[in-house]
This record gives structure tokens, C-alpha cells and sequence, in this order.
């Protein structure tokens, strides 16, 4: 689908400096304003899945920057791509489109370069209610960034700049006279959407235009024109006068995200995000930008009526620039690890759905979800061995919440007993919780996120049990290490599609498992007694499930394959690979109960 | 409830009733006077003095106040960290005031949870507070051991989703007994406890001991025992993520054969409890 094949877009024409700008607007017009501004080397298509979803609620503006798509280059070429021409363009969109009201500014590359330059000048004050920026930093904090770096190199300093030095090589490349343009007009121009798709994993669709060769070669003079002029010589007054979103993503292969590192200095008002994707996020994280983009305009729409300012209602807890308006979904959640993962999340800002086959639990971790800084949050009742009530919850899920960014599969029973007291039944029911539960979510949760095509992440909440054997434990530490292995085959699997893969193995926690832990061939007075050794002998280890919940969170940012949690888990995780024998005489131990 | 009325109680428990009304009262005045930029010292200086004013001349316990994820005892390990810091009231922020002054005789320990303007989970712990306080009183009257009743507290607490923070306290206590106090000239403290409360205290833990009671709830050994007829001072505290919550009052025990008179609140005109009042009303 391309851009003007959406619904009530218009195309009109702006005059400015003597060339002629191509606009595109969607939606209804007496709606505040959205701009988005597209980078090197694209045309205003790059934005079509982000704005065919903001249009839904705003008046979208896209337009072609000067000499690219179907808008005209000035003549000459050379100083007609200066960063002051830029910004005349910019005032003349707004003033076509939004003639009495601010607009929301979006950019990517050097979209994002340009408006940074409309959100620290003066002449554009009053015209930009907000600024959302991605892979794209001001010249002039990047020169002051490269001049304090200079001024003092201590030897992180120095591998910063070599480090940004070495991705920044286009950027000299495009200063070679002549040379970038043929490359353009010749192969590179034909091969670069195959590059494209090959590197980024950009999906097919109207973007890259047919104009690609031509908008690129014309964009050389967008570098040759402002990059040495203003890192040579960075304004000192480049403070931005709106607030700003700044969307890193973690991946990008031409900027590193300590380019970042002291802005809040130049912005009074800055929200972080960050996204595990590549450079073209318009493109390949469409879904996550509209979210995000929404939430921060909307936000700061209300403030600009006095509602809440943004940075009061942004959440405060750990890795939240990650997980901020993401639908996280977590199984097993009434209690336990489950709960207190699914509280991390809300703190992170990130919208919650507390699964759980206890109804009561389930909607009390969703409640207090919502009070410690979940956007929203909802209790589901289903038992995750039960494949037809987990088939339900995932179209629900898909249909009212939305894709799952992230998934946890939690929800485990225990088992304890020797092999030979262990009944069919007992292999049976904690094959269907702890395996069954996580295939199901696998399967159905995991699927929508890779025919999504935008990423995602799955934790499998595994087990020491899992590379440990004991005789206490066979069809538990079996169901465990089946859980470990089908993450890392998961791992392998999804990988192309980035979705990470994560097994958490926690180890001896505190929580309620070992009160409702099943001992095989054992008599019901017995079992009770069991069970509250276990749950004392787990009470004074006294691990916290919050401090699980954090390592779940760590391993989502940091997309680790298998993570042991507690020393002990450490410890065998260690040995398993060190020394496998030693475990297998620690599980010949019989345990002290 | 089960309180009772006026004219029923002994002097002696009006006696206490007296206390515990001037505890809250002054809780409730101390909270309204506190600002922003308030600090924990300035706060449980402004409860003494208000009290010593009144006429309070020995203490079970200095006044405590504890503002912010304090209220939750975050990374709570040594005694020491129980004492009033220079942390500062900002809005938003949970605060817990905690006193137990000595007057005529009578002692009295009660815990007042507030908060400085708007926080919505701080009103939903206190909310689920309301839960224990029933839970409690139906539990000692069947007389449940008191380490029994305990673990049920704690269980209620998980199921709600929060941390048991009387944990933190000494012994891990959820109550322990207050009785009369001598009124001496001078009664010197220990480690902000007046030594005349302690010796009152020691003197039940030796007598308890002999007798297989003991003085302090906890959730030990020597807890497992019905409870005991005499004044406890009850103080369920549930933390959840940074921020705390707990209500503290006496709860009468007697030995008396009759479920309703084998146990009750002292008072149900303390704070909290209009406060569950008003809710349900608003509701």
C-alpha cells in the first residue's frame, strides 16, 4: 500500500524559495497536527505504516525535503540544503497545514537532524508543541559532543569518538565529489532495496520509491552542505524549546547510543525510549512508533490544555525507556514470580495481562499493576495446560489488547518424589502445566508475534532443576530441562525474525510453589508436613521473587539466552559445564526433609 | 464489632482507652501538620512535645516517624534504621507515626498511616488493612494459637500481593502485650524504650515463660500458644514496592467464656476505622 492509496490522503504542492514541496495529508484536518520528516536516503514514503495508524486519531502531514520524491531541487544544487533553507521549508508546510495551531514533530535520520535543528532555533517558537527524534542527533550537540570528547580523552572518551568515528564512515564517503552520485545512479541505486532487505530486514512495500537514485544523490548535498560547517563550529544556544522524545534504537548501525549521553542538558524536557532494532525503525517497527508517538503527542496536547506535563506522568521504574507502552503478557501471575514480574513491567510503564488459572489473583496483580504505573492492565483466567482456553485467551489478546511484545511464560507446578513413586498421572499433570503451558504460549503467543514481523521477546521461566538432576525431583527437573531446551531451540528458530528467546532458571525463591508442590507417594498428613518443611527450608533461603523479576527484565533488554538467577543456580549452572559429574553425585544426596 | 460500650468497660480499661484517644489524637494532629520539607526528626519531635504538653511524662516508645519507602522498611537490617532520619515529606509521599506514650499509669501504642495528598495505592493498602484487623479479632476468639494466627496474616498478605513488614520489627512481632506502668520520678530510656515498660515486659517474659506464654507475637516456637488474656498492642504492616502501610491499636483478651467478651478492640473510634467507615459510606 502506498501513501496516497490511503484513505482521505490529498496531495497539495508548497511553494518556497523558489522550489515546490510535495505534501501528503491524512485525516481530518481540524485535528492537531503530526509532521513527520523523513531522513537519507528516502522519500516521505518511509512513513507510510506509521502514519496510516496515526491517522486514525490525527491530521498527518508528510512532505518530501527538498530535491527528493515529488518535491523539486533547488538550483544549484550546492547551499541550496543548508540547515536555515531547511527550516524556511519546514515553516512553510506548518504554516500551509497548521496555519493557527503547533505542530508535533517527528524525525528519522535526517529528518530527525533537520528538526532538531526547527526544535533549538528561535524563529520556530510557538510553531512545535512537541519533537520526537530517532537515529538522528543535532549537529551541533554532536560537535559539542565530539569537542568535549577532545578536550578531555580519558580512554573511554577516545573509544567513544573512534567507535562513532568508525560508523560514521558514509558520512565521508558522501563528501567525495561526483563518486556517491554515479554510485547512486549506477549499482547502489539498483541494489540498495535488496540491502536493504538483506541487512535491516526492511519488509517489501512502496519504499524505497523509484526515485531512490535520484533523492540520494541529491541528499549528498545535505551532508556536504551542514556536517563540517557545524561540527566545526556547534552553536552554543542549541537548547530545545519543546519536549522531546528520543527513540534509540539499540541496534542502529550508523549511530551509537552514547551520542546520547549528555543530552538532558540541552533538553529541559526529554523522555528516553530505546527499541532492540536496526537504523530504518519507520519501517521495520512501525507498530511501536505509532504507540509511542501517539502517547507523547497526545501527552503533551493535554498540557499544552493544562493537563499533566509529560515528565510527571512518565513512569519511573527500571527500564523504562524499554518497556514504556509495550503489552507484556504473564503467566502463572497471581503469585510469585509471576506477580512480581508482572508489577517490574508496570513500573516500567508497560501494559500488563496477568494471567492466571486463579481469577481472584489474577485480577488482584492487574489492579495493583494499574496503581504502581501500569498504562493498563487485565486479569485473564486460564489454565495454560488447557490448549482450547489458551487458544481463546490469544485471540482475545490479539483482538482487544493487541500483539504481545512480551512474553513470559511463568506458570509452574511442583513435584517432588522418586521416580518410582511418581504415577502416570502426577507425569502427566506436571508435563501439562510446566511443558504443555509453555508450548501453548509459545505456539499461539509467539506465533502472532513473528507474522507481526516487528520483533518481540519470549522468557520461559525454567529452572535449576533444569541442568541439575536430583532423585528428589525426576519429572519436575525433566519438565524443566524440556523447558530449557525448547527455549534455546525457540532461540535458534526466531532469531531471523528478532524475537529473543529467554530461559530463566531462578533457583531456590521464596515463594508459594513449594505450599502447593505435590510429593509422590506420600499420605496426605505426610505431604502437609512436607510441604511446610519445604516452604521454611525456602523461607529462610529467603530470595526474593522481585529480585527474579528483575533478572527478567535484564534478560529482555540484554536478550540473554539462559539466565540462572541465585548463586546456587550460578553455582550449578557452572558446574553443569565444568564439571557434570560432580552433579550427578550432589542429586544422588537424598534432601534433608 | 465487638467493643465495648462505655459503661461496660472497667475503669482500668478506660484508663487505656483515655491513652490511646490522646495517641490518635495527637497522630492526627502531627498529620496535619505536616508539610512538605518536613523532616522525620521534626516530625516525631512535634509528637512529643505535643504530648509532653498533655501531660505525658514516660514512654513505652519514643514517637517514630517514617516517611516514604521508609514507611515500607526498604533494606530495613539493623534496629538503628527504626530511628526518625532527616528524610524530607515531598507530596505524594506515604508517612507512618508511631507512638506509645505512658499516661497516669496506662500505656498506649498505636501506629497512624497517612499520606501527603494524592497516592491511590497508599489508599488501597490501607484499604486491605481493614481485612487483618477483622481477620485477627475472629481468629483470637477462637482462640487460635497466636502463631497460627500469624501465619494466616502473613498468607492473607501475599494473597493481597504485599510484603509482611512487621517481619522487619524486633522478634518479627505483630503485637505485643502493654500493661500498667509504674509512674516513677525518673524513668530513664533505652534505645528510645522507657526502662519502666521494659521492665514490665521482661517481667512478663519471665513469668510468661514459666507458664509457656510469651509477651511478644511472633512467628516463632514460643508464640505457639492460645492467647493470652491481658492488652495487646496489634500492628499489622504490609509493604508493597516503596511504600507501607500499618495500623496499630489494643486488642483486649479475657478469659471469659463468651466469644463476643473473650476478645475485642479497646476503641472503634480511632482514625482508621472511620476512615473504613467513611469508605463504605462513599461506596
Amino acid at each position: 500500500m502506498s501513501l496516497l492509496d490511503l484513505p482521505g490522503a490529498r496531495e497539495r504542492r508548497v511553494a518556497t524559495g523558489g522550489i515546490e514541496l510535495c505534501v501528503v495529508e491524512l485525516g481530518e484536518a481540524t485535528r492537531p497536527t503530526i509532521v513527520l520528516v523523513h531522513g537519507y536516503p528516502d522519500s516521505k514514503e518511509v512513513w507510510t505504516q506509521v502514519a496510516r495508524q496515526l491517522a486514525e486519531r490525527w491530521h498527518v502531514v508528510l512532505y518530501d525535503v527538498r530535491g527528493h520524491g515529488s518535491s523539486t531541487a533547488p538550483v544549484p544544487l550546492r547551499g541550496g540544503f543548508t540547515l536555515e533553507k531547511l527550516t524556511d521549508d519546514f515553516l512553510a508546510v506548518v504554516d500551509a497545514v497548521s496555519p493557527d495551531r503547533p505542530v508535533h514533530l517527528v524525525g528519522h535520520d535526517w529528518g530527525s537532524v533537520q528538526a532538531w535543528e526547527f526544535a533549538t532555533v528561535s524563529r520556530t517558537e510557538g510553531r512545535i508543541a512537541s519533537f520526537t527524534s530517532m537515529s538522528g542527533p543535532s549537529l551541533d550537540h554532536f560537535g559539542h559532543w565530539i569537542k568535549q570528547r577532545m578536550a578531555r580523552p580519558t580512554p573511554r572518551r577516545v573509544g567513544q569518538l573512534l567507535g562513532q568515528g568508525a560508523k560514521s564512515w558514509y558520512v565521508y564517503m558522501l563528501h567525495t565529489p561526483v563518486l556517491p552520485e554515479l554510485a547512486w545512479r549506477g549499482p547502489l541505486g539498483k541494489r540498495w532495496p535488496g540491502i536493504l532487505e538483506r541487512l535491516e530486514k526492511v519488509p517489501p512495500g512502496d519504499y524505497p520509491t523509484a526515485s531512490l537514485p535520484e533523492d540520494a544523490a541529491h541528499g549528498a548535498w545535505l551532508y556536504r552542505d551542514n556536517v563540517r560547517t557545524r561540527l566545526r563550529r556547534p552553536r552554543t544556544d542549541a537548547y530545545a524549546h519543546v519536549p522531546v522524545q528520543l527513540i534509540t534504537p539499540t541496534g542502529d548501525i550508523f549511530l551509537s547510543e552514547q551520542l546520547y549521553d549528555g543530552l538532558d542538558s540541552w533538553v529541559p524536557q526529554l523522555t528516553r525510549r530505546s527499541l532492540p532494532a536496526k537504523h530504518w525503525v519507520p519501517r521495520t517497527r512501525p507498530d511501536q512508533l505509532a504507540s509511542w508517538i501517539n502517547e507523547f503527542a497526545a501527552a503533551n496536547e493535554s498540557a499544552g490544555q493544562g493537563g499533566v506535563p509529560v515528565r510527571d506522568a512518565a513512569p519511573k521504574g527500571a527500564h523504562a525507556d524499554r518497556f514504556g507502552g509495550q503489552l507484556v503478557l504473564v503467566t502463572g501471575a497471581a503469585g510469585g514470580i509471576g506477580r512480581a514480574t508482572a508489577f517490574a513491567f508496570a513500573e516500567a510503564g508497560a501494559r500488563v495481562v496477568a494471567v492466571d488459572r486463579d481469577a481472584e489473583g489474577a485480577a488482584r496483580t492487574a489492579e495493583l499493576a494499574r496503581l504502581i504505573g501500569a498504562p493498563a492492565a487485565w486479569g485473564e483466567t486460564v489454565d495454560v495446560s488447557d490448549e482450547a482456553a489458551m487458544e481463546k485467551l490469544a485471540e482475545k489478546v490479539a483482538s482487544e489488547y493487541g500483539i504481545v511484545d512480551v512474553l513470559v511464560n511463568n506458570a509452574g507446578i511442583g513435584l517432588s518424589g522418586s521416580f518410582l513413586d511418581t504415577t502416570v498421572e502426577d507425569w502427566k499433570q506436571v508435563l501439562d502445566v510446566n511443558l504443555w503451558g509453555v508450548i501453548h504460549g509459545c505456539r499461539l503467543f509467539g506465533k502472532q508475534m513473528a507474522e507481526r514481523g516487528q520483533g518481540g521477546h519470549i522468557v520461559n521461566t525454567a529452572s535449576a532443576a533444569a541442568y541439575q538432576p536430583s532423585r528428589a525431583l525426576p519429572a519436575y527437573s525433566t519438565s524443566k530441562a524440556a523447558v530449557l531446551m525448547l527455549s534455546e531451540c525457540l532461540r535458534a528458530e526466531l532469531a531471523e525474525k528478532s524475537i529473543g528467546v529467554s530461559a530463566v532458571c531462578p533457583g531456590i525463591v521464596n515463594t508459594n510453589i513449594t505450599a502447593t508442590t505435590h510429593f509422590a507417594g506420600t499420605d496426605a498428613a505426610e505431604e502437609q508436613r512436607l510441604r511446610k518443611r519445604t516452604s521454611k527450608l525456602y523461607g529462610v533461603r529467603n530470595y526474593p521473587p522481585e529480585k527474579v523479576a528483575e533478572a527478567v527484565l535484564r534478560a529482555v533488554v540484554r536478550n540473554q539466552a539462559v539466565v540462572p538467577v541465585t548463586p546456587e543456580s550460578h553455582a550449578a549452572r557452572f558446574l553443569s559445564r565444568l564439571s557434570p559429574g560432580a552433579l550427578r553425585g550432589i542429586a544422588r544426596l537424598k534432601p534433608p526433609l | 464489632m465487638g467493643t465495648r460500650v462505655n459503661s461496660q468497660l472497667t475503669p482500668e480499661l478506660r484508663g487505656f482507652r483515655e491513652v490511646q484517644r490522646l495517641a490518635s489524637a495527637c497522630a492526627e494532629a502531627v498529620a496535619a501538620r505536616l508539610r512538605p520539607g518536613v523532616t522525620e526528626r521534626e516530625a516525631a519531635r512535634m509528637q512529643r512535645e505535643w504530648l509532653t504538653s498533655r501531660g505525658v511524662r514516660d514512654w513505652f516508645h519514643l514517637p517514630f516517624a517514617w516517611f516514604g519507602d521508609r514507611t515500607a522498611f526498604t533494606g530495613f537490617k539493623v534496629p538503628l534504621q527504626f530511628f526518625p532520619t532527616d528524610r524530607r515529606l515531598e507530596p505524594g509521599m506515604p508517612f507512618i507515626l508511631d507512638m506509645a506514650p505512658v499516661y497516669k499509669g496506662f500505656t498506649a501504642d498505636i501506629g497512624y498511616s497517612g499520606c501527603l495528598g494524592l497516592n491511590p495505592l497508599h489508599d488501597r493498602l490501607l484499604a486491605d488493612l481493614e481485612a487483618h484487623r477483622d481477620l485477627i479479632l475472629r481468629e483470637v476468639r477462637e482462640r487460635r494459637p497466636l502463631r497460627e494466627i500469624y501465619e494466616d496474616v502473613d498468607r492473607l498478605m501475599i494473597r493481597q500481593g504485599y510484603a509482611n513488614r512487621h517481619r522487619a520489627y524486633p522478634f518479627g512481632v505483630i503485637a505485643h502485650k502493654v500493661d500498667r506502668v509504674t509512674e516513677r520520678r525518673w524513668s530513664p530510656r533505652v534505645f528510645g524504650f522507657g526502662s519502666q515498660s521494659l521492665k514490665g515486659l521482661l517481667n512478663d517474659a519471665v513469668h510468661g515463660h514459666r507458664d509457656g506464654w510469651s509477651p511478644l507475637w511472633s512467628p516463632y516456637r514460643f508464640s505457639d500458644h492460645p492467647p493470652q488474656p491481658g492488652l495487646w498492642a496489634v500492628e499489622p504492616h504490609i509493604g508493597f514496592r516503596g511504600t507501607g502501610a500499618k495500623f496499630e491499636e489494643i486488642l483486649v483478651v479475657t478469659d471469659s467464656r463468651d466469644p463476643e467478651q473473650s476478645a475485642f478492640w479497646l476503641d472503634d473510634d480511632l482514625p482508621h476505622v472511620r476512615r473504613w467507615a467513611e469508605e463504605r459510606v462513599a461506596a
